[in-house]
């Protein structure tokens, strides 16, 4: 199995940082997920054998983290906050728009493979709610129409 | 990225970088950056911890606890390696300021690791970013390698003899891997589940090291205490509350964002003057004052000065600085219920009452908030949350017993209006979700 020359030159850094390999662990996994856009048998198999550890420590790992996920999901990951400080503003709308637009629930996927769909928890985005995640880009101060032109941006983003 | 705002009130000390792109090595030099770290080094590490100490600047995280106390707890000699651990793991629901700090003015946050390294005589520091915020993460890679390439990291540190080393490190979506000792979990690549304590991580810490954690907001304090002195810190907030601190306004207001205000402002004005008040004319129904983990406050326990020890006779917590506005158009069992999801999702399932506890609070309010309630369960939401407190590994199942508690000894009236399969008073659509009674 191979990663790009940019995880291989990250993780060997980060291999620098700690006493132990298996400190690499985390991030490594959630860089590998950006690559392959899930964990694959594959790639726990390869991470695993590179931090000393069997591949069911490397899954008890995943299965902790909310970020980790054994399942391909779509290209963009859309990430709505209904938490509390966008519950109060409108988060819980955001979602059931995302939700008709898309036609999808939570952890859901279109059939085209371009969209998941995640209910998420706080994201750090408190003062400019509604907020939402697209992969790890930030769309606050959000409104159906708003998001909306997001989600446009990013199919645009693919048929270019 | 998140836009800043600003008031008169403000007084800008971990944020007087803001908005001038002191993400940039040079420009952060410009901006009185690297010199602390320096006074640092000239002094003794025990006038260090005793200035910071004095400075009566206390944990930001939450627990409020003083920092240059926490420092002093570290030992002088020790056989393993002691460590410095920021924790950038910001994720309790309202707090959204280490975010801040971390995108505007990630180098100071790098100086006060320094700092707190020099002062305990660690020669290694850690800042982990949660894994939600990877741009962060990407601009703290950046400041560090510039920080290395000046020469302010690494060996000889300033010609001081003086090494320390910095690295970054990425969490991957866990709220309690904020908790302390979940943190070096989560570090040493595990799950991030609770240690239990003593023995404390300021003696066995890390990889089994001695180790300091402080939250980012703290160590971003660090710098401008040591250049301003502990007087100066202390004099800017209330007794044994020093300096300011970044209160995250959220909810129903008019002008919510991120403030920075001297230690003991009152409530009120931050609500209605520093956040514009409450749109549309509505009325203040609660507050959460400091993340979603604190007791809620009524209006009329909102004339109260925001700092840890008049929050704390208030019956609340100053907590993470998460300020969440509450208006009357609010439900406020639905507001519980959605307080509840979150802890339920969050807990680690290590101990029991936690574990339990969530999950059965979960489905009670969900059954009770779409009108499939009974009296009794009023009752049982409040019984079993007080069961939970003091009864976990670590503080989240009290994290999610407190709010509760205080929402049905507030509130109790809305949870009636929920009984006998009616409707929920606040939503026009409830009807339609009316499910079968038990």
């Amino acid at each position: 199995m191979r990663f790009s020359d940019e995880f291989e030159s990250r993780f060997s850094e980060m291999l620098t940082h700690y006493p132990t390999k298996r400190s690499a662990l985390v991030p490594t996994l959630l860089y590998a997920q950006d690559e392959i856009g899930y964990l694959s048998d594959e790639a726990i198999s390869e991470i695993a054998g590179r931090v000393d550890l069997t591949e069911l420590e490397v899954r008890n790992v995943i299965s902790y983290y909310s970020m980790l996920t054994t399942k391909p999901r779509g290209k963009y990951n859309v990430q709505v906050c209904t938490n509390i400080a966008c519950l109060l503003r409108g988060g819980e709308e955001i979602l059931d728009h995302c939700k008709g637009k898309l036609g999808i629930g939570h952890k859901g996927t279109t059939a085209d493979g371009l969209f998941s769909l995640e209910e998420v928890e706080c994201i750090g985005a408190c003062s400019w709610a509604p907020a939402a995640q697209v992969n790890y880009d930030f769309h606050e101060n959000l409104t159906a129409e708003k998001m909306d032109r997001v989600l446009e941006a990013y199919r645009k983003k693919e048929t270019q | 990225m998140a836009d800043l705002v600003s008031h008169p009130d403000e007084v800008k000390v971990v944020s007087k970088r803001f908005g001038q792109g002191a993400a940039n090595i040079d420009r952060y030099l410009e901006l009185d950056g690297y010199k602390a770290v320096q006074k640092a080094l000239a002094m003794k590490p025990d006038d260090l911890i005793t200035l910071v100490k004095d400075s009566g600047l206390r944990g930001r995280g939450g627990a409020g606890f003083n920092a240059g106390l926490k420092w002093s707890f570290v030992p002088k000699q020790s056989a393993k390696p002691k460590y410095i651990l920021c924790n950038g793991d910001e994720s309790e629901p309202g707090t959204c300021k280490d975010r801040l700090i971390f995108e505007h003015d990630p180098h100071a946050v790098i100086e006060g690791v320094m700092i707190a390294g020099i002062a305990v005589g660690s020669h290694t520091g850690y800042i982990y970013i949660r894994g939600e915020y990877r741009y962060l993460s990407e601009i703290m890679q950046k400041a560090i390698r510039d920080a290395y390439t000046k020469g302010f990291l690494g060996k000889n540190i300033f010609g001081s003899g003086y090494d320390f080393d910095v690295y970054w490190h990425g969490g991957a979506g866990a709220y309690e891997v904020g908790e302390e000792s979940a943190l070096m979990e989560s570090l040493e690549g595990k799950r991030g589940i609770p240690r239990i304590r003593p023995p404390f991580p300021a003696v066995v810490g890390l990889w089994g090291g001695p180790t300091v954690i402080n939250n980012a907001e703290t160590l971003a304090s660090v710098p401008p205490i040591i250049l301003g002195g502990a007087d100066w810190y202390a004099k800017l907030g209330t007794p044994k509350n020093g300096g300011t601190r970044l209160f995250c306004l959220s909810g129903h207001l008019n002008r919510p964002g991120v403030y920075e205000l001297p230690m003991g402002y009152n409530l009120k004005k931050m609500i209605y003057e520093v956040g514009g008040g409450i749109p549309e004319g509505r009325k203040l129904k609660a507050v959460v004052p400091g993340g979603s983990s604190t007791p809620v406050l009524t209006p009329e326990e909102i004339d109260v000065p925001m700092d840890f020890d008049s929050l704390a006779k208030a019956g609340s917590m100053l907590g993470s600085g998460g300020l969440v506005v509450v208006d009357d158009s609010t439900c406020m069992v639905k507001f519980a219920l959605r307080i509840m999801k979150f802890y339920q999702h969050e807990s680690c399932g290590w101990c029991i009452p936690c574990r339990e506890g969530t999950d059965w609070l979960k489905k009670t309010l969900i059954r009770f908030h779409s009108g499939g309630g009974v009296k009794k369960d009023i009752d049982n939401i409040q019984y079993l949350s007080e069961n939970m407190l003091g009864r976990t590994f670590c503080p989240l199942g009290d994290a999610a017993a407190m709010p509760t508690i205080s929402i049905v000894k507030k509130f109790r009236k809305e949870f009636e209006e929920h009984l006998d399969g009616k409707p929920c008073p606040f939503e026009k659509a409830a009807v339609e979700q009316l499910p079968v009674l038990a």
